[in-house]
C-alpha cells in the first residue's frame, strides 16, 4: 500500500445507541450486585493479573455497561479467579460471580 | 413588655425559628412576600433521603407557627427600613408599619435559570425539562411523557446544572441537586420500570446521613446508571429526541447517547428577595452573592449590621434538615442578643482572618 503520509483514525466515541449491551445486561439480571461498581479501582489494584497484564476488572465492568465489548471478550480469560477483588471491594460487588457471568457469556 | 422580631421570609427557615422565637417569649412578626407559608416546599412532593412527604413538613412547621400565635403577614412587600437605637422600623407597600428589636433575614434561594446554560436546549428543545418540573409531574400526580407524548424508553439526568461552573458564575456547590437526582431517579423507575435512567456526574455528593444508602439503592434495586461526565452539549434528533455529548471520563472515551427526556438538576442561587432586602439593609454580600456571615466557623447566623440576623439558604445553599437546625440556632442567637449578652465579643485562639473568602 502506498504510504501517503497520513491515515484515517478510527472513530473512538462510544456511540451508545448502536453498542451491543447484552453481555451488561445478562450479567445485571444474574448478579444485581454488577450495578454496585462505582469504578473505584480497589479490585485492580489488588489484582495479581493486573500487575503483569491490562487485565483490568474496573475498567471491563465500565466498557460491558457501555457495550464495548471486544477488548473485555478478549481479555476476561486471564483472570485466575482467586478472589482477593472480592475481599478488598468497598461496595460489596461479587466480583468474582460478575467474572463467571462474563465468562459464560464470551464462550 | 415583651420584645419585638420581624422575621423575613415565610419559607422553612423563617417559620421555624419564629415558631422557636415565640415559645421563647417574643413577639414575633413573620413578613412574606407571596400568599402562603411555605416556600419552595410547597412544590415538592417527596424529600431525600426518606421518601417522605414534603406537606408532612408544611404541617409540622405550620403547627409551630400556631402554638406560637406568631403574626404572619403575607402578600407583605417592603419597600424601605431604618435603625434607630438599637430599634429597626420596617415599612410595607400598603403602608403598614412594623417595629422590631431584631430582625432575622430568612430571604431563601431562587433556583437557577436553566436558559442560562444554553448549550443544553433547555427552553429550545420540547425534551429538555428542569428538576423542578420533573418535581411538579410528581406533586401533581401527571403522567411522565415526552413533548410528543410517549412513556420515555430513556432519561438522563444531569447534576451540576448552575452549579460549580464559572461560566454561570455560580462556582459553588448547591448540595441538594445529587441526592435529589439520585431520589428522582428511583422515582421514574418506580413509575416507569423498564424506562433506562442515566445521571451525568462530576462526582457524586452524598454527604448527609443515609444519602450513600439510598445511592446505593439506586443502583442495587432499580438500576439507575451513573456516567462520569459533564454534558458539552445536547441537540435534538429529527425524532424529537435528545442527543447528548459527554466524554466519559472513566472509560478514558467521548460518548454519545440519545434520550427521549432530559432532565436537568438546576441549582441554588441567593433569591431576588435576598438581594432586596440585603440592600434595604445594608448586609454585606459573600463573593458567591449569598449573605457573608460574621464569621464562616462561629458566628453564622450574625450580619454585618447589628441586630440583624440569618438563617436558612439565604446564606448559602442547605438541605431542609440544616435549614431547621439553622433557624433554631438563629433564634438561640436573637435571644442571646436580646438579653444584653455580647455575642460577637470572643476571642479566638488565633486572628487569621479565614473570613475574608467568603
Amino acid at each position: 500500500m502506498v504510504d501517503f503520509g497520513y491515515k484515517i483514525a478510527k472513530d473512538r466515541q462510544i456511540d451508545f445507541d448502536k453498542n451491543d449491551r447484552s453481555i451488561a445486561q445478562y450479567v445485571r439480571k444474574h448478579e444485581p450486585t454488577f450495578n454496585l461498581c462505582i469504578s473505584c479501582g480497589t479490585c485492580a489494584a489488588t489484582c495479581t493479573a493486573r500487575q503483569f497484564t491490562d487485565f483490568s476488572l474496573r475498567k471491563y465492568i465500565l466498557l460491558l455497561r457501555r457495550g464495548e465489548n471486544k477488548e473485555v471478550i478478549e481479555n476476561i480469560h486471564k483472570c485466575m479467579l482467586c478472589g482477593k477483588c472480592q475481599l478488598v471491594c468497598p461496595m460489596g460487588v461479587n466480583t468474582r460471580g460478575v467474572i463467571y457471568r462474563i465468562m459464560e457469556m464470551c464462550i | 413588655m415583651k420584645k419585638k422580631v420581624i422575621v423575613i421570609g415565610g419559607g422553612i427557615a423563617g417559620m421555624e425559628s419564629s415558631a422557636h422565637l415565640a415559645a421563647l417569649g417574643y413577639e414575633v412578626t413573620l413578613l412574606e412576600k407571596s400568599d402562603k407559608l411555605g416556600g419552595h416546599l410547597l412544590n415538592w412532593e417527596k424529600l431525600f433521603p426518606t421518601m417522605r412527604m414534603g406537606k408532612d413538613v408544611v404541617t409540622f412547621l405550620n403547627e409551630g407557627i400556631e402554638k406560637g400565635k406568631v403574626h404572619v403577614v403575607c402578600n407583605a412587600n417592603i419597600t424601605s427600613a431604618i435603625q434607630k437605637n438599637n430599634q429597626f422600623s420596617v415599612f410595607l407597600e400598603n403602608n403598614t408599619t412594623y417595629l422590631a428589636d431584631a430582625i432575622l433575614v430568612t430571604t431563601g434561594y431562587d433556583l437557577f435559570d436553566a436558559r442560562r446554560k444554553e448549550e443544553y436546549g433547555y427552553g429550545i428543545y420540547n425534551n429538555v425539562i428542569t428538576s423542578a418540573e420533573l418535581e411538579g409531574i410528581f406533586l401533581n400526580g401527571f403522567q411522565i411523557v415526552t413533548a410528543e407524548g410517549n412513556a420515555p424508553k430513556r432519561i438522563g439526568i444531569v447534576h451540576c446544572v448552575g452549579s460549580r461552573d464559572e461560566k454561570t458564575g455560580n462556582t459553588y456547590c448547591s448540595k441538594v441537586c445529587c441526592v435529589t437526582a439520585v431520589k428522582q431517579s428511583i422515582e421514574i423507575k418506580e413509575r416507569l420500570p423498564d424506562a433506562e435512567v442515566y445521571c451525568f456526574y462530576m462526582d457524586m455528593r452524598m454527604f448527609g446521613m443515609h444519602f450513600e444508602a439510598l445511592y446505593r439503592e439506586a443502583q442495587e434495586k432499580w438500576g439507575v446508571n451513573f456516567i462520569r461526565g459533564r454534558l458539552s452539549e445536547a441537540c435534538e434528533n429529527i425524532d424529537g429526541s435528545v442527543l447528548v455529548k459527554v466524554e466519559d471520563t472513566l472509560a478514558g472515551k467521548p460518548l454519545k447517547m440519545s434520550v427521549d427526556l432530559l432532565v436537568l438538576m438546576v441549582g441554588i442561587e441567593p433569591s431576588a428577595g435576598t438581594k432586596q432586602v440585603g440592600k434595604m439593609l445594608n448586609l454585606q454580600f459573600g463573593v458567591n452573592r449569598f449573605f457573608k456571615t460574621a464569621d464562616q466557623h462561629t458566628l453564622t447566623n450574625v450580619s454585618n449590621v447589628k441586630g440583624v440576623f440569618f438563617a436558612g439558604t439565604c446564606t448559602g445553599p442547605k438541605t431542609i434538615t440544616n435549614t431547621i437546625t439553622d433557624a433554631r440556632a438563629a433564634a438561640s442567637t436573637i435571644a442571646n442578643y436580646l438579653s444584653g449578652h455580647e455575642i460577637d465579643d470572643r476571642i479566638m485562639a488565633s486572628d487569621i482572618q479565614l473570613v475574608a473568602l467568603w
